[in-house]
């Protein structure tokens, strides 16, 4: 899932500026999840605001409301009216989130309470690890499973490179090195030889820097009118 | 300006030269290879690698300048080689992963052939958040193994990383990849250097080995995969400057293993100064423990290399003496490899 965690009070305050009438809309999915944005974050963050603004003698009207999802036109379609009524709209949605909110009301200022981090898990309560870059043509079937992608802080396809010590990478003693883990895994199912081989350049295009992503499923479409 | 070519370019098909460098004529030849290591400036100062080159002249066979070593700026290792070329040395240009994409690896080493170098280096390179730009955005388009592929594929079959055939002259590199055989995971390194190998790696310089039976070991592992006779394997190494840098890598330097008894041998040689704070020692009482633990580093430099010459497939060694280029001297001529062979 996107794991996200909140702005400080601050910088939202400050990303607020002028705007009066506030409508905090959390979201009820992955944010939720990870506790940065669902609907108790929503209510804290709004009720944190109105006492915030109030004790700099300037306190602002501010409202929450949560969405089943925020990138999902028609769960944005319930909120349209309390949109409506405000000078400015704060999610706690993930960055696509703030995105579909600003897509879907054209008239209405949005700004993001949240800094979107990582697609992840949490590894243990209170924990969350990244897990999948995303890059569009997943390796995981040549490396028992974990992510050099995501998870060697250089990405490397032939490592693990000079810096793997004790199990951990040369950046930090608390980042486990990708590479180790993936030896060790492939050393507990006997497929060791995997690693003999040379993994060629990897195609970046179906990542980011192929440019922005679309998938298009014609089997999935609804029919247009000229159909 | 004229930047100096070699003269006779030897072309393989001839006389079975790579790429004619000195390097590969003494490993070719069958002599013991000494590179050395030159970090170029943090400004645009010609004449510091002017003046570091002077001080490797004649001392080895090589010499690798390095590419924004620990992430921090430098001088570029092109630039910086185009120089020592001038001043009479040969560079062994290194190439990070980290600063640069495969368009520009290519472009540059393009560049770098037709300026006249001829050795290159292939690394992943440290992370960013070691050195002066933690902010920075790395690139890791590519990986070490993957750009020795990549430049002997532009070398020996005159195409493009994207498979594109080029005319006109190929950059003939002899070209280079490093080796960690203490990092972990230790049972996967000389496998790793197979990768390497395969991949066309010609030499290979390691990481520094204090630890000789530890680097025996692996070397008896390398010599049953049969690397050793298809690549020219340099082991590092680097004169120690005080106990504390001994006990700093040890402690701190992933895949360098330091031995207790040459950080005893370190302390043993500061005895005169032993038991006395700081406040107690004058300044030339400082000057002079540091003179005897620079002595005792070399003494132990030249010893390291003794032993690692004695270790069936080490082709040579790769002089490591960070920011004290001086040292190369004294190590080269205690180890009787001075003077180096004219081929």
């Amino acid at each position: 899932m996107i794991i996200a965690e909140q702005k400080s009070l601050e910088e939202i305050k400050t990303l607020i500026g002028k705007a009066e009438n506030i409508l905090v809309v959390g979201c009820g999915t992955c944010v939720t999840v990870c506790f940065a944005g669902g609907a108790r974050e929503a209510a804290i963050v709004a009720s944190s605001l109105r006492m915030s603004t109030k004790l700099d003698g300037n306190g602002k009207n501010v409202t929450d409301v949560t969405v089943q999802r925020q990138c999902e036109w028609e769960y944005l379609d319930q909120i349209t009216d309390r949109v409506a009524d405000v000078d400015l709209v704060l999610s706690l949605g993930c960055g696509i989130g703030v995105q579909a909110i600003a897509e879907h009301f054209p008239n209405a200022w949005v700004v993001p309470g949240l800094n979107t981090s990582f697609m992840g898990m949490p590894s243990e309560q209170g924990v969350w690890d990244e897990r999948c870059a995303a890059c569009g043509d997943c390796i995981l079937g040549l490396t028992g499973g974990i992510c050099p992608i995501a998870r060697c802080s250089k990405s490397l396809l032939n490592g693990p490179c000079g810096g793997s010590e004790e199990g951990h990478c040369e950046i930090s003693p608390d980042v486990p090195c990708a590479w180790q883990l993936i030896y060790d895994r492939l050393s507990s199912v006997n497929k060791l030889d995997t690693l003999l081989e040379i993994q060629p350049p990897k195609n970046w295009r179906t990542a980011r820097h192929g440019g922005p992503r679309q998938i298009i499923r014609p089997d999935l479409r609804l029919a247009s009118e000229e159909d | 300006m004229n930047f100096p070519t070699m003269s006779d370019e030897p072309s393989v098909a001839a006389n079975g030269y790579l790429t004619g460098s000195t390097l590969e004529r003494v490993l070719k030849a069958g002599h013991f290879a000494i590179t050395a290591e030159l970090g170029p400036p943090q400004s645009a100062d010609g004449e510091v690698i002017r003046q570091k080159t002077a001080l490797l002249q004649g001392l080895c066979d090589g010499v690798n300048i390095t590419d924004n070593q620990t992430a921090i700026v430098r001088m570029s290792s092109i630039g910086a080689g185009t120089i020592v070329i001038q001043a009479g040395l040969e560079p062994i240009i290194q190439m990070t992963c980290r600063d640069r994409n495969r368009l520009a690896i290519q472009a540059d080493l393009l560049g770098a052939y037709a300026l006249g170098m001829r050795n290159l280096l292939c690394l992943t390179g440290d992370h960013q958040t070691f050195g002066n730009h933690p902010t920075a955005k790395n690139v890791h388009d590519i990986d070490s193994v993957q750009m020795v592929r990549m430049v002997t594929d532009m070398r020996d079959d005159c195409i493009f990383q994207c498979g594109d055939k080029f005319k006109g002259q190929e950059p003939r590199f002899f070209i280079g990849a490093a080796a960690a055989p203490f990092a972990e995971p230790t049972e996967f390194r000389p496998y790793r250097l197979a990768k390497k190998v395969k991949a066309g790696a010609n030499f290979i310089q390691t990481q520094l080995v204090y630890d000789v039976p530890a680097f025996a070991r692996y070397m008896e592992k390398v010599r049953e995969l049969g690397l050793h006779e298809q690549t020219y394997i340099l082991a590092g190494v680097g004169p120690l400057k005080s106990p504390g840098m001994a006990r700093y890598m040890k402690n701190n330097v992933p895949g360098i293993l330091v031995p207790d008894e040459l950080i005893d041998r370190m302390s043993a040689a500061s005895k005169p100064w032993a038991g006395k704070s700081k406040d107690e020692l004058t300044p030339e009482d400082k000057k002079a423990r540091s003179a005897a633990w620079k002595e005792e580093g070399i003494q132990i430099c030249i010893e390291l290399i003794q032993q690692l010459r004695e270790i069936e497939g080490v082709a040579g060694v790769h002089v490591m003496a960070i920011e004290w280029e001086s040292a190369v001297k004294p190590i080269v001529e205690g180890a009787g490899l001075y003077p180096r062979p004219e081929v």
